[in-house]
């Protein structure tokens, strides 16, 4: 049964949902819509003279070579980050399935990394990382490597993707663990006596019914790399060396924030945002065919 | 075409002993059903010789091969599940040519195989269908049909019917008697049914907290239950059992309110005053006048007979199956046919023979 409760007037209730309201309002709508506007503009450098220039800010952006290397950068990089992430997460959640001792510790200990801020996991994978300092880092330079992810734009690239993918794996885990407890026991056993066996069995039964779940975090993940690892990037590498590990939305910030061509800065937003709508509206509709069955 | 033999089979999960030592023995072709309440171990059973339990001791021998250590793959058995447990991504075809493509077996064989089956089991049209587009009956069919086309050496059934409605039950019932005795493979069937259990079984295993308390045919089950368990367990309704102690020389049994029960078969051995389970079923109460009263608590028509459940003289509980409706007021008189009595040990549970 739906739960409502009638109020009286309507005084208190917007008392009650006031304090989202502003926050939704104040934070999310308002600098939408002066975004939305400032990617008509273009504002002199001393932020005098404001010009309605149309979609001129859209034209040059896609005119730009560097744009669109950010873009295919930012496809590689989220390519690598979800690949890595739901992998490892789907190998740690099928060992942690079985009957083993300390599963319970194993399994929180597994799901610790999504609580870490972005900047404090940037910089434990700095202290690990760094070719001076860290402990991975003087490892490979003691052993001939030509390790430094500052001079390196490769290496810069891998310790980003290393680092967001961490994050991640975690939220894949508790996923494909859920998945792969609500695939009834006996289906397995069934297969058992059919006759499969190890990774036949996996590919032919737990995978196919794993599936949806897995298409599920493909779209989570894809999010989760394009738009929640700014943190994560600007602590580690501030998008270089040489734009190396400059995804769109470290661009967003280094055009708007740091050279302050808030027109163009802008025009990247909005390119942003209808990317997560576009995603949005595929997870949703895909959950909704899903509940629907 | 396989026998089973099963030697001083143990199961324990941590320090609890489910199963204390099964020894059975399945000709070729026969249909043994094991039978007992939830909790008697009757799946565990199952399970340890489908492979997908491991015995803490004891031996399981299938067609002269020791299989006890193998996995369930390598021992060629097939099982049909409580709740199907049909791969929900195959069709229909894929369900039963799964086991066989691992097999390794030609294409044009497996093709031969499923349509067999699903001819056998009037499956043609609905190969092509997921298992969700099926009905609970045509799931069963699905999954005895995976079983089938195995051609395995036995079939193990972990109560396939109980998730059916009645009606769909009895047809079932008959049609996986019909194909057992057809295909004339050696199957374990397991179920909590009596009445699955009396109409399929060549014989019965009765089960009672993890010890084998009878294994005889349904009809000797039901004639001459080994114990006081088992004499209220199959049987529907139930077999009234009353307390009662042994008079002197054994000749007949006397109930707590006085009531004399000579045997008709035999004197039985004990001392006079041991105290006895005299067990009648409600079919052989007879109605008589003159006899001894009865008062009619409850009425329960089943259509063409009734059971009325009563209490003695002495508030002891009897329960009589009439045929037909009952018009008779809330008392009645009746005899217990001393032939029909089976006489039990009240303290071992176990029947008590007449001496020859």
């Amino acid at each position: 049964m739906e739960r409502r409760t009638i109020f009286a007037g309507w005084k208190l209730p917007l008392l009650l949902v006031a304090p989202q309201l502003v926050l939704t309002i104040v934070f999310f709508y308002w600098p939408a819509l002066v975004g939305g506007w400032e990617s008509l503009t273009r504002t002199d450098a001393f932020g005098v003279h404001v010009v309605f220039v149309g979609l001129a800010n859209f034209h040059d952006l896609f005119a730009d070579p560097r744009y669109r290397a950010a873009i295919l950068r930012t496809v590689e990089f989220c390519a690598a980050v979800t690949a890595l992430s739901l992998g490892l997460g789907l190998i740690l959640a099928v060992a942690a399935d079985r009957e083993l001792r300390g599963r319970d510790l194993y399994r929180v200990l597994m799901i610790w990394p999504y609580a870490v801020a972005p900047a404090v996991s940037a910089v434990l994978w700095i202290l690990l990382l760094n070719p001076q300092i860290g402990f991975i880092g003087r490892f490979l330079t003691s052993h001939g490597v030509n390790w430094d992810y500052a001079l390196n734009g490769n290496q810069a690239m891998l310790m980003v993707i290393l680092a967001s993918a961490w994050k991640q794996v975690s939220y894949n885990f508790i996923f494909v663990i859920a998945g792969l407890q609500s695939i009834p026991k006996a289906v397995i056993e069934a297969a058992r006596m059919d006759g499969a066996r190890g990774w036949f069995r996996f590919r032919t039964v737990v995978l196919p019914l794993l599936s949806p779940t897995l298409f599920f975090l493909v779209i989570v993940d894809l999010v989760y790399a394009a738009f929640d690892t700014f943190g994560t990037i600007w602590a580690m590498t501030q998008g270089g060396p040489a734009m190396a590990t400059e995804t769109l939305v470290v661009k967003v910030y280094n055009d708007g924030v740091v050279n302050l061509d808030l027109g163009s800065s802008s025009a990247q937003s909005v390119v942003l945002m209808v990317g997560v709508v576009a995603l949005t509206a595929l997870q949703f509709r895909f959950i909704g065919r899903r509940s629907g069955t | 075409m396989a026998t089973l033999v099963i030697e001083k089979l143990r199961k324990s999960f941590g320090p609890i002993e489910v199963l204390h030592g099964i020894d059975l023995s399945l000709n070729s072709g026969e249909m043994l059903v094991i039978v007992g309440a939830s909790g008697c171990g009757k799946s565990t059973l199952l399970r340890l010789v489908a492979g997908l339990e491991e015995p803490t001791s004891g031996r399981i021998v299938l067609d002269g091969r020791d299989i006890t250590a193998l996995d369930p793959s390598a021992r060629d058995i097939a099982m049909v599940f409580q709740n199907y447990a049909l791969y929900p991504h195959m069709s229909v075809f894929d369900n039963m040519a799964y086991g066989l493509r691992i097999r390794g077996l030609p294409k044009p064989e497996i093709q031969r195989r499923v349509h067999e089956a699903a001819a056998l089991l009037g499956l043609e049209a609905l190969l092509a269908r997921k298992p969700r587009q099926l009905s609970g009956g045509q799931r069963q069919r699905v999954a005895m049909g995976r079983a089938i086309v195995r051609e395995p050496k036995l079939f193990l059934f972990d109560e396939p019917l109980s998730n059916l409605d009645a009606k769909l039950r009895v047809s079932m019932r008959a049609e996986i008697r019909r194909l057992q005795r057809r295909l004339g493979v050696t199957s374990l069937y397991v179920t909590h049914d009596q009445v699955e259990a009396m109409t399929l079984g060549d014989r019965l295993l009765v089960l009672h907290l993890g010890v084998p308390v009878q294994l005889a045919t349904p009809m000797e089950v039901f004639d001459r239950p080994a114990n006081s368990y088992v004499a209220g367990f199959i049987g529907t309704p139930a077999m009234n059992l009353l307390d009662a102690t042994l008079t002197a020389g054994g000749t007949a049994a006397r109930l707590e309110g006085g009531m004399l029960l000579p045997f008709a078969d035999g004197r039985r051995e004990g001392v006079e005053g041991q105290k006895l389970t005299v067990g009648i079923r409600p079919e052989h109460v007879r109605l008589e006048p003159g006899g001894t009263p009865l008062t009619i608590d409850l009425v329960e028509p089943l259509g063409s007979e009734t059971v009325l459940l009563g209490r003695l003289p002495d508030e002891a509980m009897l329960s009589v199956k009439v045929h037909g409706a009952w018009s008779g007021g809330e008392r009645t008189e009746i005899a217990i046919p001393s032939a029909s009595l089976h006489v039990f040990d009240a303290q071992s549970g176990l029947r008590l023979d007449p001496l020859r």
